[in-house]
Order: C-alpha cells, then sequence, then structure tokens
C-alpha cells in the first residue's frame, strides 16, 4: 500500500486520459456531440466505485473472520471513498442528462436504482455512528455490509438490464459492445477507468493510514 | 490603366498580408482554444495531485515518529 509504483501509475494514466481524452480523436455521434469524452471521465468513477465496494466487502468478511479492528477501517475507509465516487458520478452524470437527454434527473431505471443503492450504503454510515462499543460497530457495520453490496450489484448492474434504460448497454447483454465507443477511444477509456480506480485506492489508503495513526493515539 | 489596376491588386493582397499577420497562430489559439481548457485542467489535476503526495508524506512522517 505505501509503495510508490502504483501512485506514479496513477498520475500517468489519469494525464494521459486527460490530454487525450480531450483532444483525441472520438465518433461523430449526434447529441452526443463532444460530450461523448464523458466517458472517460463519469464512468471511470462507478468502475472505481465498484472496485472500492468490492474492497469494503471483502475486508468487511475478513473482518468477520479473524475480528482484527485494523480489517474494519479498511472496510469503513473504502467504503468512504467509494460513496465519494459514487456521488461525484452522479453529479456528472446528472450534468450530462441535462445536456443530451434534456433533463436532470430523468426517471430512469439505472438513475433510480443507483440512487436507491447510494441511500443503502449512507445508512452504513448512520448504522456505524449509532453504536459506542467498538466491536459491537464493526461487526454489525461489516454484516449490513455484505448486504449492502449483495443488493447494490443486482440493483445496479441486473435489474436495469432487464428494461429500457436510457444508459447505453441496458436492455440486453451488451458488455462493453454497444457503448458508441470506437477502438481508439477503448485506449483511452480503459487506462482512464484504471486511473481512477487507482486514484480512489490512494485516497482511501491515506484515509486508513490517518484512522490508524488517530486509533493509535486514542489508546496511548 | 494596367498601372492602376496593378497599383491596386497589390494593394488589396498587401492588406490581406496585414490581416494575416494580425490573426497570430499562436498554437493556445488553435482548434477553439481547446488546448487552453486542457491546459487548466492539467493544472488543477497537477495541483491535486501534489496536495495528495504532500498529505501522503506527512503521514509516513507521523507513522515513523511513533
Amino acid at each position: 500500500m505505501k509503495k510508490t509504483w502504483w501512485k506514479v501509475l496513477c498520475v500517468v494514466l489519469l494525464l494521459y486520459t486527460i490530454i487525450r481524452g480531450l483532444a483525441g480523436a472520438v465518433p461523430h455521434q449526434p447529441i452526443l456531440n463532444e460530450t461523448i469524452r464523458n466517458v472517460y471521465f463519469h464512468v471511470p468513477l462507478w468502475f472505481g466505485m465498484m472496485t472500492l465496494m468490492t474492497a469494503s466487502m471483502w475486508f468487511g468478511i475478513k473482518y468477520l473472520r479473524n475480528g482484527r479492528i485494523e480489517d474494519d477501517e479498511y472496510s469503513v475507509e473504502f467504503a468512504n471513498v467509494a460513496i465519494f465516487f459514487g456521488i461525484l458520478g452522479f453529479m456528472t452524470g446528472s450534468l450530462w442528462g441535462q445536456f443530451t437527454w434534456g433533463d436532470w434527473l430523468p426517471k430512469d431505471p439505472k438513475i433510480i436504482a443507483v440512487e436507491v443503492g447510494l441511500l443503502i450504503y449512507l445508512s452504513y454510515f448512520i448504522l456505524r455512528s449509532s453504536f459506542e462499543d467498538e466491536q459491537r460497530k464493526a461487526r454489525l457495520s461489516a454484516i449490513y455490509n455484505i448486504f449492502a453490496f449483495a443488493t447494490f450489484i443486482p440493483l445496479v448492474w441486473i435489474l436495469p438490464r432487464l428494461t429500457d434504460s436510457l444508459h447505453p448497454g441496458n436492455g440486453g447483454n451488451p458488455a462493453f459492445g454497444k457503448y458508441d465507443m470506437d477502438n481508439g477511444m477503448r485506449m483511452v477509456f480503459y487506462p482512464a477507468v484504471i486511473g481512477w480506480t487507482l486514484l480512489g485506492v490512494w485516497i482511501s489508503s491515506l484515509r486508513i493510514r490517518l484512522r490508524i495513526i488517530e486509533r493509535l493515539q486514542s489508546e496511548i | 490603366m494596367k498601372k492602376i489596376i496593378s497599383f491596386l491588386v497589390l494593394l488589396f493582397s498587401s492588406f490581406n498580408l496585414f490581416a494575416q499577420e494580425v490573426a497570430m497562430a499562436d498554437k493556445m489559439r488553435e482548434d477553439g482554444k481547446i488546448w487552453v481548457v486542457i491546459g487548466v485542467i492539467t493544472i488543477v489535476f497537477v495541483g491535486i495531485i501534489t496536495y495528495l503526495v504532500l498529505l501522503d508524506r506527512k503521514i509516513s512522517k507521523i507513522e515513523k515518529g511513533r
């Protein structure tokens, strides 16, 4: 976690994303126009969020297995930054939607699902703050975390695919085939996903280390 | 008559030259000035990363201190 190379990789990938993402060639699509470049900035936030949520659940399970308080600290901070990325993704999507779909928050299955999903995760933090006892807090919130994740996946990734959504790639089983991207865009999109995810992990790692320092300080 | 026409032609073509000089083909102004935007975003991004790096170092220092 404290090694430098992946942080350097993160910065290099994101600089590449910004420069080539804004200056590179993109397919000419009606309605979307230049906003297709948002794919490099809006979509990777959600990918990063999913990675962080998975990490959060992973450390939640780890805590339940061996009861080390450190795993709980990892879990909560990954969830924290995941929600932060989710809110950023929501805001960027709203702005993008206003200028392409013509509404800040259209009644779209994927948007409604993600609103519910984020609320479920927000109540994770309310649950945490309602316990005094550290061990009880950690154990119950780890269990809740697993349930929240298990609800989030079908809610956001499966249910919108069963109906029609404004989001490309919904209604069917598309993988990346229908994202209106050409191969030139993929050359930026995949590095962007890795870069934004690494940035999320970096911020989480800082928060985790701060939390550990705070705990050690309060123990003295 | 020929002289007057050629004078006028040269005059107008020289106006054209002036107009081109005023436009100044600056690199940062090409392509609808998108490079200025890229510059601004890059500065913001580098600033945020610098902030993260400094925070990272500060935390490392505290960790070593104990």
